[in-house]
Parts: structure tokens; sequence; C-alpha cells
């Protein structure tokens, strides 16, 4: 958070979240009778009118299946189709399309890496380095594949404040690493790590890095080439697209080594009951007809976000997460959980002796949609010494009024809990 | 505040939350079962020292909510003394109380204190948190010792 915090207000102050919050028809409705103040983006975000529409363009109107059809609505989805893995390309800069390739969502795509890539280059004796911020998604498949070969987890430790210790990391890297995989933002702290140092340092010892970018998209200019990562997966809900459409970047050169992950049509260029010859990239990795409108959807997101620029995004949330930081600190028996110095707009917190859960019903009462619980990171919250904690994550389109609403409904669970 | 939320956190239920009754393994425990709600994080281990068919004493351990603890607070205070089937036709009333809320044939003035239990079913997203402890006292029951999740 120590990042030009007044170069960054100048650029947000053009920013009008009111006004934008009304492309997002489910932000603008009652909940108990109370205006919806929808603090829960980190778990998936609303989407702007304009990508639903899209979805709702493509079954009235385009609604086929792509890559096979010679029929005039086939042609139009599949050029919608893929238009849009042009547009993820640029959105991301990666080096060709042929490195984009369409998942259900960043969970598959780590899947994908962990049974491809992860099979064939993990061996017995070998490891997998993660962090100790990893949400389940990216922790999860490491585990399968090292209980397959005999491999061992290995996790980068962090600080109180969670980030994560790069001296630490720096003796993990062993020669039987073979794969580095960690967040590039963390969903339950907001931290946002040092992912180029973290790929350097790898590639320094040859090994290659998968980023899990689920929480970095919606807030942050990501750059593939410049980050020289190995491998990025990211959602497309969380970055105000669909449910069931994200992405695997992934570098030509791995890629194109690395064996099919599902098997199916699209998939293959021929077969035979003997043999069957794969597809070239991406569509070796895209088995079965795909989400279509998830990814016209998506698109259409990519074009939103691309409008307002990340950079815009980028300083109105920064400026969002000073003041909310600031406001809550001020709430008595507040202990805000995960205080790193390079935050992206989550806040994590505990509230005197009352539980999350508790703290999220009676917020919720209030019209305040926030999350509590593990947050799918039940090793992180044993890390801290915690069972749960409530969480407010912010997007472009909440204001400072929003975080005031926050704390004036902390202050009815104080009432409350007395 | 709205009266569901007053009905949801009355005196007793913070009153129990903050201070459970029988918090604890009771002396010569015989019995004892676990119980998670995997998407809170709520655990509770529940012990019991049956003597014959007779709860002589319970007691719990666990972190939680303030309705997962008031809940497990409560129903040890209302099962020392108790059967097993006095206690398995309590967590059958508690059960529907909780869970079907107005359209259950149990009427909340007959269970006494756990009556506070009943503003649970206005909120779907809280009443695993009430029942945790009861699926947990089953399972204790029963004997058969595996843990109990709620999902």
């Amino acid at each position: 958070m120590s990042t030009t915090a007044n170069s960054v207000s100048a650029v947000a102050a053009g920013f009008d979240a009111a006004q934008l919050s009304k492309d997002f028809p489910a932000l603008n409705q009652l909940v108990h009778g109370k205006p919806l103040v929808y603090l829960d983006n980190a778990a998936t975000s609303q989407k702007p009118r304009s990508v639903i529409d899209a979805i709702i363009r493509f079954y009235e109107e385009d609604c086929s299946n792509i890559h096979r059809g010679v029929h005039l609505l086939s042609e139009r989805a599949t050029k919608a189709y893929e238009e849009v893995r042009l547009a993820v390309q640029q959105f991301i800069h990666a080096a060709s399309p042929a490195e984009v390739i369409f998942v259900r969502g960043a969970t598959e795509a780590i899947n994908l890496v962990a049974q491809s890539y992860g099979r064939t280059h993990v061996q017995a004796g070998d490891a997998v380095l993660i962090s100790a911020m990893e949400h389940h998604s990216n922790i999860v498949p490491w585990q399968i594949l090292c209980e397959e070969k005999g491999a061992k987890l290995h996790v980068i430790p962090m600080n109180d404040r969670g980030e994560l210790l790069l001296e630490e990391y720096e003796k993990l890297l062993t020669p039987e690493t073979k794969l580095v995989a960690v967040a590039h933002v963390s969903n339950a702290l907001g931290t946002i790590n040092p992912v180029r140092q973290i790929i350097r340092m790898a590639h320094e010892r040859g090994i290659p890095v998968l980023v899990d970018g689920a929480q970095a998209v919606p807030h942050l200019q990501v750059d593939v080439q410049d980050l020289d990562c190995d491998f990025y997966a990211f959602s497309g809900h969380k970055m105000y697209g669909p449910t069931g459409i994200g992405i695997l970047y992934g570098k030509q050169r791995l890629l194109e080594a690395m064996p099919p992950y599902q098997g199916g049509g699209d998939m293959i260029s021929s077969v035979t009951f003997e043999k069957t010859t794969y597809n070239k990239l991406p569509y070796k990795f895209e088995a079965g007809t795909p989400d279509i409108a998830g990814a016209i959807g998506l698109g259409a997101a990519i074009d939103y976000v691309s409008r307002l620029g990340l950079d815009a995004i980028a300083a109105h949330e920064h400026e969002l997460l000073v003041h909310a930081t600031e406001a809550l600190r001020q709430v008595p028996g507040l202990r805000l959980v995960g205080t790193a110095k390079e935050k992206a707009s989550v806040l994590s917190f505990l509230f005197g002796d009352v539980h999350p859960h508790d703290i999220g019903t009676i917020l919720d009462r209030e019209g305040i949609a926030i999350r509590t619980g593990h947050h799918c990171a039940q090793p992180l919250m044993r890390r801290l010494g915690v069972a749960a904690t409530a969480r407010a994550s912010l997007a472009f389109y909440n204001r400072r009024e929003d975080v005031d609403v926050l704390v004036a409904g902390l202050h009815k669970v104080r009432e409350v809990f007395g | 505040m709205s009266s569901e939320l007053r009905d949801l956190y009355q005196e007793v239920i913070i009153d129990h939350s903050r201070k459970p009754r029988n918090f604890g393994k009771p002396e010569g425990a015989n019995r004892n079962a676990e119980g998670v709600n995997p998407l809170c994080g709520d655990q509770i281990t529940l012990y019991l020292k049956l003597s014959g068919d007779v709860i002589e004493d319970i007691g719990f351990q666990g972190a939680g909510c303030a309705i997962s603890k008031a809940s497990a607070s409560l129903m040890t205070a209302a099962l020392k003394k108790k059967t097993k089937a006095e206690a398995e036709a309590l967590f059958e009333r508690v059960h529907s109380m909780i869970s079907e809320g107005p359209k259950s044939k149990v009427d909340p003035e007959e269970l006494g204190k756990l009556a506070v239990l009943s503003g649970v079913w206005e909120f779907p997203a809280r009443v695993k948190c009430a029942t945790l402890a009861w699926h947990t006292l089953r399972s204790a029951l029963d004997g058969a010792g595996a843990p109990v999740s709620t999902e």
C-alpha cells in the first residue's frame, strides 16, 4: 500500500463509481429492505449489463457449435469465440493466441497444468513449491500430483503481515524443485506478491513458475511476457465476466511439449481406433464443446474493463483501500488480518470475540454482503491461528460511502453483542 | 435492529455463547463424538458419561459462532440425567423446530430454554450452525465414532 498514493488519487479523481455501479443490474436492489452494499467481490464480482447482453445475444442470434459447422450461425459463433481469444491475448499481453486456452476457471487451469505438465515432469523425490497463502485450488491439485508421484509439497513461509519470506523461498529452490506455483494476489489477505522477483529467482535455477492470477486480473495490469511466468491462470467471474469460463496462459514451448489434459472432440486432428493425432495449440487442450456463451461474456467483460482502464481501476481501488483501512482501524476491537505493504482491495478482519459468521449474518440484515469463513485457505487460517475471518473485498464500483455503511454495520454488530 | 435479528441473537444465546455451560470433558466420560461444519470451520467434540441408558454427565469442547456454541451449551444443559430415548426424541423436536420453523408441529414453548433456537429458522445459512451439536449428539449416542459433518 506504499506506492505513490498521491499520484494514483489524481488519476482516481475523475472516476465515478456511483455512475458505473448503475451498469450492474444486480447492484441496484434492496436486500432485507436496505440498498445492497456488495463487498464480496473476491468471491465473485457482479456483471455489467453489457456482459449479460452479450450472453443473451449469443443465445438469441448466434447459438450454434463452433469449429465445425459450415452454416452461418456456426461461422458467427466461431468468429466471436476466437475474437475473445485474441482479446484475452491482448489483455494479458501474451505473445500468441495459441498460448490462450479456454478452461472453466482458474481451478481447472491449475489442474490442467498439474495433470499434464506435472505428471510429465515431476517424479519421485521431486518437489513442488507453493506458498503459505494459497487458495485450496492451488494446493490440492499439487497434493494429488505429489501423492501419485511420491513427490513432496514444500511451502514458502510468510510473516505475520502476510508477506512471503523471499530469503526462505530462495532456500526452498532446490535441485529437486520442479515447479513453483504461487498466487499473484492473496484472496484472503489481499497481499500482492512480488511475482516478478519470485519468477526471476526460480528461472535462475531453471524452474518454471505458475501464477494463480484469479485475484489479480480484476485489479492489476497483467503482462505475462513482462512477468515472464510460464503459466498464468485466472477466472472470468472475478473480473466481471460469467462463471464457468477461465483462462490458462502457457508459454507456447511448454504447451507444445505437454500431453493433452482431456480427450474428446475438437482436440484432435484425426482419429482412428489405432491412433489419434492431436490438434495443434490451443485446441489440443480444449476437448469437447466449450462454454461458448461464457467466452463471449468474458470478451464483453474484457471490453468493459479495458474501456475503464486497469490503471484507473487500480487507482480508485487503492484510494478506497486506504480509506477503508483507516476507517476499520478506528473501529474499537477490530483487528485487520493481512497488512502487507503491497495490497489489493481486500480487508480481512476479526472483531472482538464475535465470530465472523455472526458478523456476516448481522451485516447481511443491513444489506451488506461480505464473506466469512476460511476463504478456501484453511492452511493459511491455521498459520494465522484463526478459524475464520470476515472479509470485505472491494471492486471499482464500490465507493467510500459503502465503506462507511460497513463501519456503521459493525457498530450494529457491537450493539447485538454488547 | 430487525426483529428477526433480535429473535436470532436473544440474550440467552449471547449469554450461552459467551459463557458456555458444561464446557470441557466431564469426569468419567465414556462416549465422545466429533462434529465439524466444513463451511465455517465450526468444530465440536461432545462427551457423554452414559450409565446404562442414562446420560449421567455431558460436556463439550470446540470453537464456533455464537449460534453453534449456544446451541451446544443449551443442549448439554437440557440433556443431563435424560435417557437415550429422551435425548433422541429431543433431537427430533429441536431439529424440526430449527429447520421447519412455523411449519413444524413442535411448539417452541414446550421446549423451555431451547425455544430461543427457534429464531434460527429465519436464517437458512445458519441452520447448520444450530444443528451441529445435535448431530454430534446422535453420533455419540450411536457410538459409531465416525466424525459428523454438516456437509
